[in-house]
């Protein structure tokens, strides 16, 4: 069965391929081409939903993309539930199971539908008075209560099981909207052969003329031409057609989002395809020709299923060939409704038009109307509609000039077409930032001055005489594409042109109707009235206090029956009032959309050391260091992190270790001037430092605070080989470039990234030098001969060598730069030998608790962009003597050199066996008024092996003074006592590095 | 996204570059004498215009070098971009 009210003949649905889809547990047929929405109304189904405030029933209101009540939860299988998808945009296809949202526990008996009878209390800006005490309900009650009301349909609880694509793509031109006026303007504009895209949100192209039965363009019927023009756009190699294609931002310089709809119309879609399409488009030229919304009219109770906007009635008989009732009553304040009322009569339907306006100010279509019969009531108002979960008919009464409400009476209707007029589809266009200009005679916003690169068309232009659209889309084409072309069209003249009307005139308490603007966020035209007598007078505030328009329709239907309401209570202009603020997304997006392939693995790039596989073959936990996936511990048997920490830590004190440095960032710095350009970008000296020996160097930046650290090698004379900290690397070397380029451009050097190029492979301990020495071959590793912070090149198991000979352990200690290729086999070489030496490979854990044992810094942990050399006691490092070095200027100044900055300084907590948290806070005297001040932070805290105790190292004010003394530091639930000491916990002298 | 043409790329994508603020501020050139105030200016004292602004930029992503731009910071137009130690034409590009 086609359903009851399927017109027997006409519509643009296949007959030949009938569907079936399933909504609520009943199956209903159907035909190809047809939406969910035209699908149950062919059913005679228009209560498909609650809303979402009161849980009242609701039906569609409109037939496209701009529809708000009917949400429909569509479930395609296992992780593909996907609700709040519009059933007038959702196209039927066979198998398609959809539900109802928002009630429960079911579309008729709703428990949330007392919301209905509690409304009162359901005022405008109702959270905000309500939920504002006590303050610790909030959390406790109010927040998750609201939380579980609240929001339209049920978020999916599986992973998306779907593909989604993405692609990049230029044109010369982008055509929005492919109704009349953006046909016209994608013919013209593909005339001269640039390249042009026309997108569509709908399944098939046309726009309104998909349901224009009466119009003629140039002599043909409109649908005929229509396929003319898409057969002659498919036939020009220059032109991309993409329907179901939204665009739904416009961003800077042209950048257009378009969200392209693959497989969800498909009966079976294949499994390779993926279901939607990000496009990303950067167009030279656009062309908006993106349509008008009509707007409802305001009357109590008008948003009873069965009561649409005209148009849409139209379309839903025309396009559809579905009766949306069998008596309508259409509602109008202007022209265009005679139209939808005269194709509905054609169609067979009872039709009465009751319009606002009094007689005398009807055009012709009233006589066109009246000759076939239809009763017009003019000068009439509606008073409200009858029914609850379907509308049964329209109390109406007559409006005297001077506003006076005669008798009413009451027509029956199953189905009512209200229109208030029109509003063009600015969204796109003020995205763009555009200026809009208020159109009095239009009484609607339209585009005025263009930001971008781009025109408006059509209706979207506040044009709405057929002829008048297609002769400016084509203009508007043509321009696009850098021609001056212009085409007269020939077309039926379009019934245009209404009265404003806010809302209707009742005789009604108005404090006890619901007359609804925005019926997505359930807002009436009461919630403005007491928004504005609340002193809200910025359509920004009443936007956010009543939360009409912050729907996710974005207030297609209702933005301008609310800006034209609230200026209507303040007695002043509408453009005095201003229109809110148009955001993307235009219409909704689904997040698998906009994130594409960037899932799981491919979230994000992962960096991997050479030794990487090694170390996974080995057990090894890893951490996140940036991109870079870091060997974390070395887990042997089933210890956790403190035991496998511990037993790392101990073999790199008695034994050897072996760590994977290879992250480090590494810059080579090469050329006459490299010494010079050291000298002016570190606080260090350069000059005077040999080839073959390192130095610790620090870098500040302008304003004299720490950027970073890293041990510098001199290789050559004109050749450093800069480490930098493993986040650091890329800002260094921006920050280099910087200087070298544009402030010192007179300096002859390279700068040259060389992090991939080197595996470094760290080896700590006293056993170091016995474990490597037969490896290495070209370079005398005695002490004397190499001795600490030194580097040599030469070989090691063959391969070519930069060998440092650091250590930020503590230990004697050699990093082994190799070939990144190398990596590995040198490592394993070096692993292999390892046995009789007690060698451990240890992680990253390992390597801070052994430098915070030592009190070496970590930048980034012991400083946070506000500490100076001075702070962390590294005043010494600096090379006064310099003229100049970038940050020099800066530590002169007043606050940099003020007493009580905060100094890093080691903590040792009275209970040996509390380990701190790291960023727990420091306090002199716990038992202080609050707000008690806070001294400092601590930075880094472990559990020490070597110092069989835990140990900290703190930002404390003035900490260098406080040596010795007693602090107090924040646990979870209380303070701790403790002691300032010097931030160094082992080997304080540091010899051990020298052996 | 903004498209930024890099004077020795072409046109290319915002998420390539890097933003380095205003343009034409001059490091000066022995800091040591200058006092605190002018000191603190040249740290941190920008004009933020509403309308035309010069403004560094580096081609983080590409060629890594560093140039001016002229953008209009209501619209965020670019109408220029030129290498470090230009002069802007003024003109606006085509
Ligand atoms: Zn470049």
């Amino acid at each position: 069965m086609a359903g009851r009210n399927r017109l027997p003949k006409g519509g643009r649905v296949d007959r030949s391929k009938p569907v079936s889809i399933v909504f609520n547990g009943r199956t209903l047929a159907g035909f190809a081409g047809d939406t969910v929405a035209s699908l149950l109304i062919a059913h005679d189904i228009h209560f498909v939903g609650r809303s979402f405030k009161y849980h009242r029933p609701r039906g569609f209101l409109s037939h496209g993309s701009d529809e708000p009540n009917a949400l429909l939860s569509v479930d395609r299988g296992p992780g593909k539930i996907d609700p709040n998808n519009r059933a007038t945009v959702a196209e039927a296809r066979d198998g398609l199971v959809t539900h109802s949202q928002n009630h429960w526990p079911s579309l008729e008996f709703d428990i949330g539908a007392i919301n209905d009878v509690l409304s009162p209390v359901f005022v405008a800006g109702f959270y905000y008075k309500t939920f504002m005490w006590p303050r610790r309900f909030w959390d406790s009650v109010y927040e998750p209560k609201i939380r579980a009301a609240a929001g339209l349909g049920r978020a999916p609880d599986a992973p998306d099981a779907d593909r989604y694509a993405n692609r990049h793509a230029h044109c010369d031109v982008l055509v929005v909207g492919a109704g009349p006026a953006g046909l016209a303007a994608a013919l013209a504009g593909s005339e001269t052969g640039k390249r042009v895209f026309l997108a569509d949100e709908q399944a098939e192209m046309g726009g309104t003329l998909l349901h224009d039965l009466t119009s003629a363009i140039d002599g043909k019927p409109a649908q005929a031409w229509v396929a003319e023009a898409l057969a002659e756009l498919r036939s020009r190699g220059n032109v991309t057609l993409l329907p179901r294609s939204t665009a739904f931002g416009y961003y800077n310089h042209n950048h257009i989002a378009l969200a392209e709809r693959l497989t969800d119309h498909l009966d079976n879609a294949p499994a390779h395809l993926p279901r939607e399409r990000l496009w990303q488009v950067r167009a030279g030229e656009v062309v908006l020709a993106t349509g008008a919304h009509e707007r409802p009219l305001v009357f109590a109770d008008n948003d009873r299923p069965g009561i649409l906007l005209a148009e849409s009635v139209r379309v839903f008989v025309n396009r559809y060939a579905v009766a949306p009732g069998r008596k309508v009553v259409f509602v109008t304040n202007g022209a265009s409704a005679y139209a939808a009322a005269l194709d509905a009569a054609a169609a067979g339907i009872d039709v009465t038009l009751v319009d606002v306006r009094p007689e005398g100010d009807c055009g012709p279509e009233l006589a066109a109307l009246r000759a076939k019969g239809a009763t017009v009531l003019t000068g009439h108002t509606v008073l409200a509609a009858a029914g609850t979960r379907r509308v049964t008919g329209l109390a109406v009464a007559p409006l005297s000039p001077a506003g006076k409400i005669g008798t009413r009476k009451t027509l029956a209707a199953d189905c009512v077409g209200m229109s208030g007029g029109w509003t063009p589809s600015v969204h796109l266009f003020s995205q763009s930032r555009g200026k809009l200009r208020f159109d009095p005679a239009l009484d609607a916003f339209v585009p005025d001055q263009a930001v971008q690169a781009q025109r408006s068309a059509g209706a979207a232009n506040g044009r709405y005489d057929l002829g008048e659209i297609l002769s400016e889309g084509f203009a508007a084409g043509s321009a696009a594409a850098g021609g001056d072309a212009s085409r007269a069209f020939t077309a039926t003249p379009t019934p245009t042109g209404f009265s404003p009307v806010r809302v209707l005139p009742t005789d009604a308490d108005p404090a006890r109707v619901k007359a609804f603007i925005d019926f997505q966020n359930d807002v009436t035209a009461k919630d403005i009235h007491l928004a504005v007598r609340e002193g809200f007078e910025s359509v920004e505030h009443v936007k956010r206090y009543t939360t009409t328009g912050m729907a996710t329709d974005q207030g297609k239907s209702s933005n301008m029956n609310a800006l034209g309401l609230v200026a209507g209570i303040l007695e002043k202009p509408l453009p005095a009032v201003g229109t809110t603020t148009f955001r993307p997304p235009y219409t909704p997006v689904t997040f698998g959309t906009l994130i594409g392939p960037s899932r799981g693995p491919l979230f994000d790039p992962a960096r991997k050391t050479p030794v990487h596989g090694w170390a996974e073959e080995q057990g090894a936990r890893f951490e996140d260091v940036g991109l870079w996936k870091r060997a974390w511990y070395f887990p042997r048997g089933d210890e956790d992190l403190h035991e496998a920490v511990a037993r790392e830590c101990a073999a790199v004190r008695q034994h050897v270790g072996i760590f994977d440095a290879t992250t480090l960032g590494k810059i080579e710095i090469v050329g006459p001037d490299a010494a010079e350009f050291m000298n002016r970008i570190y606080v260090n000296g350069w000059l005077k430092l040999e080839p073959g020996r390192c130095r610790y160097g620090l870098m500040l930046k302008e304003d004299g605070y720490i950027l970073d650290d890293g041990v510098v090698a001199r290789l050559a004379v004109d050749r450093f080989h800069v480490t930098t900290t493993t986040g650091g690397a890329p800002r260094v070397l921006a920050h280099m470039e910087d200087y070298l380029q544009t402030e010192w451009p007179e300096l002859n050097v390279f700068l040259t990234s060389t992090t991939e190029q080197f595996a470094v492979i760290a080896v700590q301990g006293p056993k170091a030098r016995e474990l490597i020495a037969p490896l290495v071959t070209g370079i005398d590793l005695a002490n004397d001969a190499f001795p600490h912070m030194a580097v040599r090149t030469g070989f090691i198991c063959g391969v070519p060598t930069r060998l440092f000979r650091v250590s930020f352990t503590g230990e004697l200690g050699f990093e082994i730069n190799v070939p990144a290729d190398y990596g590995r086999a040198v490592w394993e070489a070096i692993f292999a030998r390892g046995g009789a030496f007690g060698l451990t490979p240890y992680g990253t854990e390992t390597m801070h608790v052994l430098r915070a044992e030592r009190g070496f810094v970590i930048i980034g942990q012991e400083t946070d962009g506000t500490v100076t050399p001075d702070d962390l006691g590294l005043g010494g490092m600096i090379a006064r003597a310099k003229p100049d070095f970038v940050g020099k200027r800066s530590l002169a100044r007043p606050d940099l050199e003020a007493p009580g900055r905060k100094q890093l300084v080691g903590i040792l907590t009275d209970d040996p066996t509390l380990v701190l948290d790291e960023g727990a806070q420091i306090v002199a005297d716990r038992d202080q008024p609050i707000p008690i001040h806070a001294l400092g932070h601590v930075t880094s805290s472990y559990w020490s092996p070597a110092c069989d105790r835990s140990i900290a190292l703190a930002l404390v004010e003035g900490g260098r003074e406080r040596i010795g003394s007693e602090i107090f530091v924040t646990t979870p639930s209380s303070f701790t006592k403790a002691t300032v000491t010097a931030p160094a916990f082992f080997d304080a002298a540091g010899e051990r590095v020298h052996a | 996204m903004l498209l930024i043409p890099c004077p020795y790329c072409g046109d290319r994508p915002e998420i390539e570059f890097r933003g380095g603020g205003e343009a034409h501020i001059a490091r000066p050139s022995d800091p040591q004498t200058i006092d605190d105030q002018a000191w603190a200016e040249f740290l941190f004292y920008r004009t933020n215009p509403k309308g035309l602004m010069a403004e560094r930029w580096n081609h983080a992503h590409g060629c890594q070098r560093w140039f001016n731009a002229l953008r209009d910071t209501v619209s965020d137009r670019i109408l220029e971009s030129y290498k470090m130690g230009e002069k802007p034409i003024g003109g606006g590009r085509a």
